[in-house]
């Protein structure tokens, strides 16, 4: 099977730029990602566009404004894991033989406030069961039952996270917070308070991927993407991503980010324990720590003594969200994964600086959300 | 009714589900394929409408496109069946609330529409003295 690396990544920064449209972080992105990977026009035969709100075409209107069309451009939605799932087509193709070098990328201008979903029907929303923020409250409502996760444990997570995400030019908010202030903030979803959740917001990110040919002694240690996988949710599971009506009273039922997380380790014939670094999907700092569990980081139940020890800060032997995550870097659903696969790339490189995890090399990428989707993404160097 | 056919009102309202003949699953609103097994036609019931809560929380803020006031109890119920419903609260204050506590269905109107009709929908409430 042939080998599939990264050559070369690019971002446009995450946060709200009035008067920059879709198309224009897109451009921003790509061309960065297509001159670290040396790729010029004609150097890739297949482009994946992630994202949920860009509209028909998103990836298209990059293309044509770089003069860059002719080949195949497939926008990919799969809410928050667009850029995993677009990932994960780009990654197979190359491996079945079909392409050298493909060109993915992300870009996204959310609305701002409660995300509002075609996802739900009017009568969903007009009875008030659409309220996303509530499904996060219900969430992390249950690991303070099952985790012994408290409001203390959840606005750790955010210090944790924006601490991280103040040496980090490309994210939204380079701030630090205290806990006092994220407990100060007016209550959302009880237990969630408003600093606890991620903004929606704008960016783009691209990576460009080719296949191995394993005659490039030239500079530095390719960076190979050892697993791509997206997975969608199994039935009974009342608080998955796919937000149901209803669902079993069956706790064995194993989520989407479990099941893609079990089949990259599989992928990359790795496990967690192999890690250096993660980026994990924190819509909310509840997030974060059901996705230790679900990925394996911790035993079930055992997430909050995982962030008690410090294992997940940057210091620490599993630094979870280097970047600041999305509770620094907001969210633009199509970009974000790539945002984090591009943080990972920089971290393997060691181009990160004072956010830096010392001598990275096995990094995994996880995002999850509506559909269900969830993508999981293992790189290494 | 925020949509036929997902509830009964009445003197004793309950929930509209199906039970499948396959695999014995239940479902919530009714499905036209069991989503567990892929068994189609499954039977449709009428839910019990009571159950206890397993998971709680408010809406603070209004939603988009939502009706009726705000802050707004919303939750999880386990219902005898073997499943466990989403479902509006009567109570918007999650203080008041305990795990495992019996909850009541109960149709509640969220507003008056142009027509003058009362927009209804289903609601789980504490049950009283519990």
């Amino acid at each position: 099977m042939n080998r599939v690396v990264i050559s070369g990544v690019g971002m446009h920064p995450f946060g709200r730029f009035e008067g920059v449209s879709t198309t224009d972080m897109g451009v921003l992105a790509v061309r960065a990602a297509l001159r670290e990977a040396g790729v010029t026009k004609g150097g890739f035969q297949a482009a994946f566009c992630g994202t949920a709100y860009g509209g028909v075409a998103t990836g298209h209107k990059v293309l044509s404004r770089l003069g860059m069309t002719g080949m195949p451009i497939v926008d990919v939605e799969a809410g928050c894991a667009s850029g995993g799932a677009a990932l994960m087509l780009a990654a197979g193709a190359i491996r079945a033989g079909q392409y050298d070098t493909v060109l993915v990328f992300g870009t996204e201008k959310m609305p701002r406030g409660i995300i509002r979903s075609s996802f739900f029907e009017p009568w969903q929303e007009e009875a008030g069961l659409a309220a996303t923020p509530a499904f996060f409250g219900l969430r992390a409502h249950r690991l303070t039952m099952t985790s012994g996760v408290t409001k203390d444990h959840l606005a750790a997570v955010v210090v944790k996270n924006r601490r991280h995400g103040a040496a980090n030019p490309d994210a939204m908010y380079q701030k630090e917070i205290t806990a006092d202030d994220v407990l100060a903030s007016r209550v959302v979803c009880e237990p969630l308070h408003l600093f606890m959740l991620c903004s929606p917001n704008e960016g783009a990110a691209a990576v460009v991927l080719t296949r191995h040919d394993g005659s490039s002694g030239a500079s530095a240690a390719p960076i190979t993407l050892a697993g791509a996988t997206l997975r969608s949710h199994l039935p009974g599971a009342v608080l998955s991503e796919s937000t149901p009506l209803s669902g079993l009273t069956d706790d064995s039922v194993p989520s989407p980010s479990t099941l893609a997380a079990r089949a990259a380790f599989e992928e990359a014939g790795l496990g967690p324990a192999d890690l250096d670094v993660v980026e994990c999907q924190d819509t909310d700092a509840a997030r974060e720590l059901l996705s230790y569990e679900e990925l394996g980081l911790c035993e079930p139940g055992g997430s909050g003594a995982l962030l008690d020890s410090g294992a997940t800060a940057l210091g620490g032997s599993l630094p979870v969200n280097p970047s600041g995550g999305l509770l620094s870097k907001g969210e633009p659903l199509g970009a974000s994964a790539l945002g984090q696969v591009v943080e990972l790339v920089r971290q393997v490189r060691g181009d990160c600086g004072v956010r830096q995890v010392d001598g990275a090399r096995v990094a995994l990428s996880h995002t999850v959300g509506r559909g269900a989707n969830a993508g999981v993404v293992i790189l290494t160097r | 009714m925020v949509r036929a056919g997902l509830f009964t009102d009445g003197t004793s309202p309950a929930l509209l589900g199906s039970r499948c003949a396959a695999c014995g699953a239940h479902h919530f609103p009714r499905h036209d394929t069991c989503p567990y097994c892929a068994a189609e036609d499954p039977v449709p019931v009428e839910l019990s409408d009571h159950g206890v809560l397993w998971a709680w929380t408010a809406v603070t803020s209004p939603p988009p496109g939502s009706l009726g006031p705000t802050p707004y109890g919303m939750g999880v119920v386990e219902l005898p069946e073997g499943i466990r419903v989403i479902t509006r609260l009567t109570e918007s204050d999650p203080g008041a609330l305990s795990a495992g506590q019996p909850m009541q269905l109960q149709i509640v109107t969220l507003e008056r529409d142009k027509e003058g009709d009362d927009v209804i929908t289903f609601a789980f409430a504490p049950v009283a003295g519990s």
